[in-house]
């Protein structure tokens, strides 16, 4: 019986063109949407290269100090993790790195402008890059505060051409680093692995921030398995409790805790203030948009699914009288509903992969490297299937209570 | 075979109450076929939609191979309609993005069958009619008689107990007419099947067993 829906909804399809490309393209539009968020998404969140092991890491991202008087919140500083992080009972490895900031190069007359990252050396432990030339520096260059550096394969085209980097000299920040390694470029949306140039912590002009509470460093923590995360995440909370607050009379309580990459982004996205439940509320928000975004093009396909039931009207009342039931009918409907959905998650799937190369081609985001791989295309597959099923139910059901004799007559429900 | 008792329909709208049949007592034996007369508007059709369990009646009784079908549901209705009626419409009702077997196929589509088991029946029931030939062709590709020989396959090929038609000829030239009620008079003759026609055509209606005649909703005749 499916058989004989399908090879009916493709043929009602096929002879209503123009209500067919309306359709379509309302369903095709709405996945494109929903596919190249989903992609950006996947590529933000889900673990790769150089973040491959990140389905094992939670980090600091943001931190609030707060009193009665006000707040502040902010990324925490390299005192507040080497007191709070490092040592921590069950984890594998551990890593403190800066945020990334933008900085100018002078190179043989030139203005490049590029970003920096200091790093320690379980950095580059704890991250995987590709290599194309050298490797990365050790704890020991970071803990003697050596000018070495790591830098991605662009910077190397901008700066020596195309000559093998390793062993030149640039400089950056007022300081003249040796090159000891170039990477494949990382895209920005990998935040915790994005960068130009690496280069030890220990090398920066200012000492004062290894005491300091507040700042622009993140710290992650490796654990041996997701297994682990609530010992790491209560060894910590257990550690911030003992916190002790430069001055009491400005702040008086602390917000922090250990995050995967998207309860992270949620907590950043709140201001911290939701604390641990930040990610539930950002996930409610992005479904609640989401829903919302697909409500106008299921509206506009129910509105053209009705006005398709009421052509068919005749059938409808063929169909009744030689025994379908209701609920058949609803059945046969919907099947057909899903069809055109899946037609148009395909076609919708293809323009996402255009899309996507367009994204990646224009140079907007750094080293962007968006995909759309099985995963994503089985996302939108079932989200136009859900499409095709909340479309096609209002509709079918208004059909199933057409009256066979009106339905003969080819009208009324 | 079918029993109808002091049956009355009445359509009623904000305003008006339209009394469509009234007092209708009617009984129709296993294998008769039966023709209901009368002028347009008399309570023909609605009185074939009554028997074909399309609308149900305001009041009075109907019994359909001896059961009151009086509190069934949509499930039972619709098993009924499928297993023991069969329909012709006079404007035939074919879905025009299916093929002619396809067609005839709707009415086991509901039935527990396999797919080439289907075909299989329909195939036989168009050949029965006489449109072997046209399988695969659109009802679109097909003459007025020839869509009502495929109307008729697919009334048939469920082997119903009753046959309802509403008008077979009504849109068809004489010839066409006849042929169509030579398939009726041989599907009566030959199995048996209990036909209820409706028509406006004497000489069609002589050719039936019996004439019930309509007007004005009441049974004259």
């Amino acid at each position: 019986m499916i058989n004989n829906y399908i090879k009916l909804a493709l043929k009602v399809l096929a002879r209503r063109k123009f209500f067919t490309f309306i359709s379509l393209f309302g369903i095709s539009l709405t996945l494109v949407v929903l596919m190249v968020a989903t992609a950006i998404g996947d590529n933000l969140f889900a673990p790769r290269k150089p973040q491959s092991r990140f389905d094992r890491v939670l980090g600091v991202y943001v931190i609030s100090l707060r009193s009665d008087q006000g707040s502040h919140t902010g990324p925490p500083g390299y005192g507040f993790l080497d007191k709070n992080l490092r040592g921590l009972p069950g984890a594998e490895n551990m890593s403190i790195f800066s945020t990334i900031s933008g900085t100018v190069l002078y190179h043989e007359g030139r203005r490049i402008e590029t970003y920096i990252k200091r790093a320690d050396g379980a950095y580059w432990q704890i991250l995987d890059f590709d290599f194309v030339e050298g490797g990365p520096y050790s704890q020991a260059d970071d803990d003697a505060g050596r000018f070495v550096a790591v830098i991605s394969d662009e910077l190397r085209t901008r700066l020596f051409g195309r000559n093998a980097a390793l062993g030149r000299t640039f400089e950056a920040d007022g300081m003249r680093f040796r090159v000891v390694g170039v990477v494949r470029g990382v895209p920005i949306t990998r935040y915790a692995g994005f960068s130009e140039i690496w280069v030890p912590t220990h090398t920066t002009k200012i000492d004062n921030f290894r005491r300091a509470n507040t700042g622009s460093f993140n710290g992650i923590v490796l654990a041996h398995s997701r297994s682990d995360f609530d010992g790491l995440r209560s060894a910590f909370a257990e550690r911030i409790s003992h916190f002790k607050f430069d001055d009491p009379r400005e702040f008086n309580q602390l917000v922090a805790g250990l995050d995967t990459p998207f309860e992270g982004v949620a907590r950043v996205m709140t201001n911290n203030q939701f604390d641990r439940k930040a990610s539930n509320v950002v996930r409610t928000v992005f479904l609640v948009m989401a829903l919302l975004f697909i409500t106008l093009p299921t509206m506009n396909l129910i509105s053209i699914n009705l006005s398709r039931i009421m052509e068919r009207a005749s059938e409808i009342g063929v169909r009744k009288a030689f025994g379908a039931s209701s609920r058949s009918l609803v059945g046969q409907f919907i099947v057909e509903n899903i069809v055109l959905t899946v037609i148009g998650g395909f076609i919708g799937f293809l323009l996402s992969v255009a899309a996507i190369a367009a994204l990646n081609g224009s140079g907007w985001i750094p080293h962007a490297s968006f995909d759309i791989n099985f995963r994503i295309f089985l996302w939108g597959m079932l989200i136009a299937a859900i499409f095709g099923v909340i479309s096609g139910v209002w509709p079918a059901w208004r059909m199933s209570r057409m009256h066979p004799v009106n339905a003969l007559r080819g009208g009324v429900a | 075979m079918i029993r109808l008792e002091n049956v009355d329909k009445v359509y009623r709208t904000e305003r008006v109450e339209t009394l469509a049949l009234q007092n209708i007592n009617l009984d129709v034996p296993s294998g008769e076929f039966v023709s209901v007369m009368g002028p347009s508007g008399c309570g023909k059709s609605t009185l074939l939609n009554l028997i074909g369990l399309l609308d149900a009646p305001s009041s009075g009784e109907l019994q359909l191979d001896k059961e009151k079908v009086a509190k069934w549901g949509d499930k039972h209705l619709a098993k009924f309609r499928n297993e023991k009626l069969g329909f012709v419409f006079q404007s035939f009702h074919l879905v025009p993005d299916l093929k002619v077997v396809d067609n005839v196929e709707i009415p086991l589509l509901y039935r527990k069958m396999s797919g080439s088991e289907r075909r299989k029946l329909a195939k036989d029931a168009l050949d029965r009619v006489g449109l072997s030939s046209r399988v695969g062709h659109f009802p679109t590709q097909l003459s007025g008689g020839q869509q009502q020989r495929v109307a008729i396959a697919r009334a048939i090929v469920g082997r119903p107990r009753i046959l309802l038609a509403d008008e077979p000829t009504g849109n068809l030239d004489s010839a066409m007419g006849d042929e169509i009620m030579d398939i009726l008079h041989d599907l009566n003759k030959t199995d048996g099947t209990t036909i209820v026609m409706v028509t406006h055509d004497d000489r069609f209606a002589r050719r039936t067993d019996r004439i019930v005649r309509l007007f004005d909703g009441r049974q004259v005749a």
